[in-house]
């Protein structure tokens, strides 16, 4: 399916539509009194974007100062080209040291790598800790925003959930009480796990260490808890110098939800006595998104969701209508560099407007490159005749001011005078919910000619 | 007053070229009228090349560079020789800066690129007049439009963290009679987008609604935008759900008079 077939079928509950949207706005709108309290906040995305495009350009030293320096911390480093090999690589470190039962905190990457059916396979149990993606995992569904993973749930939605997985009693969708539930379901499988798993939110290329930022505390609990740590990352999470989390940290939780400073932004280094500390580097189509000039700003970003919360398409279709790992804007400039053919018609849910590249604490020009992917998917995928067609008659009209004119005259007189039923039949997608100006007698350029 | 002494003066010592976008010339003749009687009362010297037709936009942004070429060598032609190129349309305006890289760039398109204006931003900042006269005792909205906006920066947007500023909402606080309402969503997109409108139907009308209602809801009688494409989507919408709103284009209002 299509997003724009996925984004009619969400669109036929316009109440929930209305609601998915204020909430998302709402976010937004936290973000822009958090952002607008910073003085500086163009020079912070300034140095934000600068600091990452420095680093892409020279991520194989800064990859390599990252693996030395956390090889001296002792912990281990493994690199994997693809999902599958990182999905082999955890899989055997769990197995290594036994690991039945294990916990993980929010990590898009493992999403991106579909690690949790892979484990699952093997009989080991995986317990997302996050509270919107255990909500999602117990749905079985996938998480439709990067940082807020069930947004698309209502309250009484997740109570019936609830009742059904954790046997909670019914609560008209008291959120104190559910939020208290899954308090104590998760606090069982903190207590019991044999493996946390985390995502790094950046990884600190002259120390080795990386930070982790939730706002629920769960990567701590996690990995403080269990007798091993692995962290997940992708290569384009490398920052060169510890000081440049000054930058980062505050860009990040006011861009993501106009917090002053993420909860927990927790700084990994070394293992505990004891416990083994394992981190997975993955590149699975970094690099050939690296090597695109187009597209390789992609890769500044930090995953803060804020072009999605913006994203006056993404707030009225949904984050499962993009059917990719990430949604919304970023997503749509970053899938179609794995799977053109899949996700041709992301890029075209947009109108443009802008406001993506706007918000981008890291000045990814979003828009610009939506405006790019659609001109290699209409010449590297198959397009439907008619439009094809179409566009050629169109360009043709329009290099032609005399066929321009015969042209104009002729859909003029048909808006005049033909029954509204007819314009508005179904070829007219337009005329579904809108009318068409009714043609006017004369064009500017006759009117123009005739009043000399 | 102050448009007096200019007149006077002949400070005006330019060549304007008017560019009338496809749609504007065909559906919405009336506000290029507006904008070529707003620009001579205003003393400019302005001309309207014949044979001219589109910027290129609906193909380019279809995905369909190479299909916009042909619009594009068409419009250089009509306007290489002039010092400006006015336009009532900041997404078109936007287009011949941003996306005219499709065509080998020669002195003249070079020379078009850099000289194309959108009219808010040719009357405010070329001209440099704020007042233009006009009279309109009405209570308007100013729907943002997004390519100006964020493309041409012809304001603020709330985005950024920048100094705020509007050169449609200065040019319309000038007007006489006129109360400019505030918007819940100061700077929303209306969904329209060019072929957007037709290959994500539900989303368009989905956003054209809500963004008609945010004006119902400030008590607006009027939408204006400096974009006659944005107002096209809103006015389908409006008149098919017969709403009290009408749509003008800020030359219209800006012309106005009575
Ligand atoms: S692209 Fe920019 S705004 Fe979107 S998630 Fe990434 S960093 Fe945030």
């Amino acid at each position: 399916m299509n997003h724009s077939e996925a984004a009619t079928i969400f669109n036929k509950n316009e109440k929930k539509v209305n609601w998915h949207d204020k909430a998302l706005w709402f976010v937004r709108h936290k973000r822009d009194k958090s952002a607008h309290s910073v003085e500086g906040w163009e020079e912070l995305r300034n140095l934000g974007q600068g600091i990452k495009a420095h680093t892409l350009s020279n991520l194989d030293n800064y990859l390599i100062q990252f693996e030395e320096n956390a090889l001296k911390n002792g912990v281990q480093v493994h690199w994997a080209q693809d999902g599958d090999e990182h999905n082999r690589i955890v899989h055997s470190i769990l197995k290594e040291h036994n690991a039945k039962k294990v916990v993980k905190s929010k990590s898009m990457l493992t999403e991106e790598c579909h690690l949790n059916p892979y484990l699952e396979a093997d009989g080991i149990e995986i317990i997302d800790t996050d509270l919107g993606e255990r909500i999602v995992q117990l749905a079985k569904e996938t998480p439709s925003h990067i940082v807020l993973p069930a947004i698309h749930k209502t309250k009484e939605e997740v109570d019936e959930l609830f009742q059904e997985h954790l046997g909670t009693k019914p609560c008209g969708g008291d959120p104190q009480y559910l939020t208290g539930e899954a308090r104590k379901h998760l606090r069982e499988k903190f207590v019991n796990a044999d493996a946390a798993i985390t995502g790094v939110n950046f990884a600190i290329a002259d120390t080795g260490g990386f930070v982790v930022c939730t706002n629920e505390g769960n990567a701590d609990m996690g990995a403080h808890l269990a007798p091993v740590h692995i962290a997940c990352m992708g290569i384009e999470k490398i920052i060169p110098k510890q000081e440049h989390l000054g930058v980062f940290l505050r860009l990040l939780a006011r861009s993501a939800t106009g917090q002053h400073i993420t909860t927990y932004s927790s700084h990994f280094k070394k293992p505990r006595k004891g416990t083994k500390m394992h981190i997975v580097i993955v590149d699975n189509g970094r690099t050939e998104q690296l090597s695109r000039p187009d597209f390789r700003a992609s890769l500044q970003c930090i995953r803060c969701g804020a072009c999605m919360n913006t994203c006056p398409i993404y707030r009225r279709s949904g984050g499962h209508s993009y059917d990719a790992t990430i949604p919304g804007p970023i997503g749509s400039i970053l899938s179609p560099g794995k799977d053109l053919t899949k996700h041709s018609s992301l890029p075209f849910a947009s109108t443009l407007c802008g406001s993506c590249s706007d918000v981008c604490p890291v000045k990814i020009d979003i828009h610009t490159q939506l405006y790019k992917w659609r001109q290699i998917i209409t010449k590297e995928t198959k397009q439907p005749y008619v439009k094809v067609m179409s566009m050629k008659m169109m360009g043709d009209i329009f290099s032609k001011p005399t066929k321009f004119e015969k042209v104009g005259k002729v859909a003029r007189w048909s808006l005049r005078n033909l029954p509204k039923g007819i314009i508005n039949s179904k070829p007219n997608v337009w005329g579904k919910e809108r009318d068409l100006p009714s043609g006017p007698v004369e064009s500017f350029d006759e009117w123009y000619k005739n009043r000399k | 007053m102050f448009i007096e002494i200019k007149k006077k003066l002949k400070l005006y010592n330019m060549k304007v070229g008017l560019f009338i976008p496809c749609y504007i010339n065909q559906l919405y003749p009336q506000v290029g009228k507006a904008t070529l009687e707003l620009l001579e009362k205003l003393n400019v010297d302005v001309v309207y090349p014949s044979g001219q037709t589109c910027c290129g936009q609906p193909m380019a942004n279809s995905g369909y560079e190479n299909e916009s070429v042909g619009a594009c060598n068409n419009f250089v032609k009509n306007f290489n020789e002039f010092d400006y190129i006015v336009t009532p349309s900041g997404s078109c305006a936007y287009h011949v800066k941003k996306h005219f890289d499709v065509i080998p760039q020669t002195d003249e398109v070079t020379k078009v690129r850099n000289n194309v204006y959108e009219l808010c931003d040719f009357i405010l900042n070329v001209l440099k007049i704020k007042d233009v006269g006009a009279r309109f005792p009405h209570k308007v909205g100013i729907h943002k439009s997004c390519h100006g906006l964020r493309g041409l920066r012809l304001g603020s947007c709330s985005e950024k963290v920048t100094p705020e500023y509007s050169y449609i909402g200065e040019l319309l606080a000038e007007v006489s009679g006129v109360e400019i309402i505030t918007l819940n969503r100061e700077d929303e997109c209306c969904g329209f987008g060019g072929t957007f409108a037709v290959v994500e139907e539900a989303i368009s009308v989905k956003m054209g609604k809500d963004r008609v209602q945010d004006h119902l809801d400030n008590g607006a009688e009027v939408i204006t935008a400096t974009d006659t494409s944005c107002l096209m989507h809103l006015e389908g919408l409006i008149t098919r759900h017969m709403q009290p709103l009408k749509v003008l284009h800020i030359a219209e209002i800006l012309n106005s008079v009575n």
